[in-house]
């Protein structure tokens, strides 16, 4: 993908965070999208994530697949590695990245095409795997680089700029989620940094796969009259009743903001997740009365945001296959290889 | 082959063949069979040749006995036990004249299938089981080690010593050992007291195999990948490649796993796993899962089969383009499409050698037998990163699944596996800039980083259009340049992939070459070929891209033939396109049914070739 380098002109001094480090320090190079792109504004919340969490940015790893969304990894944190691999094969790339080495914080960036259509499959099982990694769906309905078909996320009646409405079923990837035991659920709007941020944050935080649906419009292709992904619609739609806060787990846990309707999951590194102005009856860990509210904003034309859905007790990836803490990359090859006395004796099993 | 008819004694030298219905129980007996004869130290060969199924339709084993080592497979049988009615007429076919055809007697046998020239020896197999086991399932079930006793009997097996390899298999299981101990007994007693045993064929202790193994292919891979420190696979089950995961994950559990103690006493111990097998949703994900291990600096590895390939290819080509070590074990299959599953075939050599769209080349490597397999999985993984790169290595189900008499493994505790180039924290902090693709080595290799490492070797891999410093590039010039340095380094793995076999013969002017399983029947062709008077070179290629060698094998011919097990002749293309020597010069011998290839296929193809005759003029 094309990109241009960011100009590193000092302006105002610029605050730092804990590794003293500020928030240019985790830019990248200049986008190359369109003037207005929903996905910019998710650039910019990640990069706010990752200056605010203050990740090392050599131990971040950045993956995508391919499509407008897949070109974002290039506009955040230069100083994390990052993979553009190929499409609807991410989750793929991740796992194995996620497998080998689990001191980094692997966040993938794709696309309702990459994640909806070509890559579905690998989604819903890295989301049963429960693979350690922030999974971003910048979800805008069209396929951006070929300039405006519809995707699999379209909803009924929604018009392409050219073309007949959508009449087929859309998929929404938070169904998909909750239909595969996914451990963390979440959907927002690229237009909402405030709500994104601690929902990225708590991603980061989370034992295994955290899915993030965020709504992006796409100001080329899909964001007019009949669009249920453009900017308006959203702003008149968006019901936005599960709020969250994001405390780290190194504040002290008393500052998280409590109150009688106020709920608070602990993350699985101490961090603490509280949800707010969650509407009575609304349980994030239950994963049935989840569905239901979800569905019933649904037909109500209403989309819900949010963290939708936490399950911190599952085991991860790493858990299940009680991989070493220092990762496997990191192993010296005389911890692997059982060496020539022990091959004289398994030889003996094949007299 | 020549014919005897008359009934002279050979020793250790001839060919049986087991008709059974498959998931009947009969597969145990007769590597039983095979086993003993190994422990006997007399080279054979056992070959399964089964269906796509689990229960109930025709399957054979073939074993071949050989006190030179001529153990491919033999095309005619001097003993063929006929435990399956459905096949009677084929199976009694199959016997060569003068052979003999063993059958459970316990049902009369059609009178339209008696041969003058085969001697018929009936066991009442049924019946014997009938009286002497009350359990439906052993009834089933004890037939076959009933016939096993008797072919001990006819052959002049050692009894003792199959008795001694029941107790082993059974050491944990006194029923099911008694059991078999005394259908063994039943049917050896019926033999001996009922044919002129042994017979005129018959083995005789050698020592010839002291110190080898019995082994197959898929298992000697597992333990290549387990030596050469792969910690990362990702797989999805297919025949024939399936064993490879499975002795992957049982050698891990053995020889990967600690158990670390609790934190506080009286804590239990937690499980700690040196290695991770992905079992992904299709080949695709496996190829993908391995490729994200391999940039992050781990030894990562899938098993698969020409489907499997096939699903691969998009990934293969990211991997080639972005260059990322992944070694993927093809144990090949007859295709095309679903193709015959259970059936071999070496039909995946240009796929593999070219795979994914756009201008690729690959490394492969081209075992022979489960020795070659242990050791250039080694390699495999070397070469993988050495030159940053996918690496193929091809077996075949023959290869993979069937058990193979090769020397016994050894390994060198003074290995050192073959890193590659990858820049640590250290050496970053002494550069002034990391490029991905900048300040290639000798053989065209540039240093590559891994997540984790310092900011300053971080960089942004992509399968798009990048220039030789791993930035974006829609420049041609820009583009050829790095797509030429891929072509050099993989044109440099020439002289790392394991070298041809030469073996040259005096006086020789025709030239066979082969690849991988195909080695043993072309070897005893050749020696066959020149009892004939027809003496040839010999050359079996082990690796790709090519060594100089192989050029200058057929260029230093009249004539030269080239033995494969696929109908295009894809080795043949495959020198010709890469050595430039002209296709001409090099004939095909193909076999490509799905059945391991015999010497006497090659045989036939040099003799029945029209160019022998104008040598010889």
């Amino acid at each position: 993908m094309p990109s241009i380098t960011k100009p590193l002109i000092p302006l105002a001094p610029l605050a730092k965070n804990e590794l003293g480090l500020t928030i240019r320090d985790y830019e990248g190079a200049m986008s190359t999208l369109c003037a207005g792109c929903g996905h910019d504004s998710i650039t910019a919340a990640i990069t706010h994530t990752f200056w605010e969490l203050s990740t090392p940015p050599h131990l971040i790893a950045k993956l995508s697949g391919i499509g407008c969304s897949s070109k974002t990894p290039t506009y955040f944190v230069r100083g994390a590695h990052g993979f553009n691999s190929a499409h609807g094969r991410m989750a793929t790339i991740a796992t194995g990245a996620a497998a080998a080495n689990r001191e980094l914080t692997y966040i993938g960036v794709s696309g309702d095409g990459d994640s909806l259509s070509i890559g579905i499959g690998h989604l819903a099982h890295a989301i049963r795997r429960n693979v350690n990694m922030v999974y971003v769906i910048e979800n805008n309905g069209v396929y951006g680089l070929t300039k405006g078909q519809l995707s699999a996320s379209a909803d009924i009646g929604t018009r392409p700029k050219k073309g007949d409405a959508n009449v087929v079923a859309p998929i929404d990837p938070i169904m998909l989620g909750l239909a595969m035991g996914a451990t963390f659920l979440a959907r927002s709007f690229s237009g909402d940094k405030e709500q994104l941020i601690p929902i990225l944050k708590a991603a980061v935080a989370h034992n295994g796969l955290a899915l993030i649906d965020v709504i992006s419009p796409c100001v080329t292709f899909n964001d007019h009259e009949g669009s249920t992904k453009s900017y308006r619609f959203m702003r008149e739609h968006e019901v936005k009743e599960v709020v969250t806060d994001f405390v780290p787990e190194r504040d002290e846990i008393a500052v998280a903001i409590g109150g009688p309707e106020t709920r608070s999951v602990t993350m699985h590194d101490g961090s603490v997740i509280t949800f707010r102005s969650v509407p009575e009856g609304y349980d994030p860990t239950n994963r049935i009365s989840v569905e239901e509210y979800i569905r019933d904003h649904q037909r109500l034309g209403e989309v819900v945001t949010g963290l939708l859905y936490l399950d911190e007790s599952a085991p991860s990836m790493h858990q299940i296959n009680h991989t070493p803490v220092e990762g496997l990359n990191k192993l010296p090859f005389e911890a692997l290889c059982p060496g020539s006395a022990v091959l004289e004796d398994l030889m003996a099993d094949f007299r | 082959m020549t014919i005897d008819a008359a009934p002279t004694v050979r020793v250790n030298d001839f060919a049986i063949k087991l008709a059974n219905v498959n998931g009947t129980g009969s597969a145990s007996a007769n590597s039983l069979l095979m086993q003993a004869i190994f422990r006997m130290g007399i080279p054979v060969s056992g070959k399964n040749l089964f269906p796509s199924n689990i229960q109930g339709l025709p399957t054979w084993y073939e074993i071949r006995v050989n006190k030179d080592g001529h153990t491919a497979r033999a095309l005619e049988y001097d003993l063929m036990v006929a435990m399956n009615a459905q096949t009677y007429a084929e199976d009694i076919a199959a016997v060569r004249s003068g052979g003999y055809l063993l059958f459970d007697s316990s049902w009369p046998l059609d009178d339209d299938l008696a041969r003058e020239d085969v001697t018929f020896l009936g066991v009442p197999l049924a019946r014997m089981c009938l009286d002497n086991f009350t359990k439906p399932r052993e009834r089933i079930l004890m037939k076959n080690i009933a016939y096993a006793g008797a072919i001990v009997a006819l052959l002049g097996i050692d009894v003792d010593l199959v008795r001694s390899l029941l107790a082993e298999t059974f050491a944990r299981n006194e029923a099911l050992r008694e059991s078999n101990q005394k259908a063994l007994q039943l049917g050896y007693d019926f033999a001996l007291e009922t044919f002129d045993c042994p017979l005129p064929f018959r083995v005789e202790a050698m020592d010839a195999t002291r110190d080898s193994i019995l082994i197959d292919g898929n298992t000697a891979t597992a333990l290549g990948a387990l030596y050469a420190g792969a910690t990362v696979a990702g797989w999805y089950p297919i025949t024939p490649a399936t064993a490879v995961m499975d002795n992957f994950t049982r050698l891990c559990a053995t020889y990967r796993r600690e158990l670390v103690p609790g934190e506080n006493e009286g804590d239990p111990p937690t499980v700690k796993n040196n290695y991770i097998i992905l079992q992904a949703e299709d080949e695709i994900a496996a190829i993908g899962m391995v490729l994200g291990a391999g940039w992050s600096g781990a030894r990562s590895f899938t098993s698969t089969s020409g489907p499997g390939i096939s699903l691969m290819n998009e990934l293969l080509g990211l991997a080639y383009y972005t260059e990322i070590p992944a070694v993927i074990v093809d144990v090949q299959r007859t295709g095309p499409s679903t193709g015959m599953p259970t059936r071999t075939q070496q039909a995946d050599i240009l796929l593999c050698a070219y795979a994914s769209h756009g201008d690729t080349k690959h490394i492969l490597t081209f075992p022979a037998n489960p020795a070659e397999c242990f050791e250039f999985a080694v390699a495999s993984f070397d070469l993988a990163e050495r030159f940053q790169t996918p690496v193929f290595m091809l077996l075949d189900l023959d290869i993979g699944m069937n058990d193979w008499v090769v020397p016994k493994f050894t390994w060198d505790d003074s290995f050192v596996p073959d890193r590659g180039r990858i820049l640590n924290d250290e050496d970053l902090a002494g550069m002034k800039e990391f490029f991905r693709y900048a300040n290639a080595d000798a053989e065209h290799v540039a240093a590559r980083t891994v997540p984790g490492s310092d900011s300053k070797g971080a960089y942004f891999i992509r399968g798009s259009g990048h220039d030789m410093f791993g930035r974006y590039t829609e420049d041609p010039v820009e583009y050829q340049e790095v797509v030429d340095r891929l072509k050099l380094k993989h044109a440099a793995a020439a002289t790392h992939v394991p070298a041809p076999v030469v073996i040259n013969r005096p006086g020789a002017s025709i030239g066979i070459i082969t690849i991988g399983g195909c080695d043993l029947a072309v070897r005893e062709a050749v020696d066959e070929l020149a009892e004939r008077g027809l003496p040839a070179d010999f050359m079996r290629v082990r690796g790709f891209p090519f060594v100089a060698d192989v050029r200058a094998f057929v260029e230093s011919h009249e004539y030269c033939f080239v033995v494969e097990q696929n109908r295009d002749g894809q080795l043949r293309s495959l020198i010709s396109i890469e050595t430039g020597v002209p296709i001409e010069s090099m004939h095909s011998i193909l076999a490509y049914g799905g059945f391991p290839l015999s010497a006497a296929q090659v045989v036939d193809g040099v003799v029945g070739h029209g160019i022998i005759e104008q040598l010889e003029d």
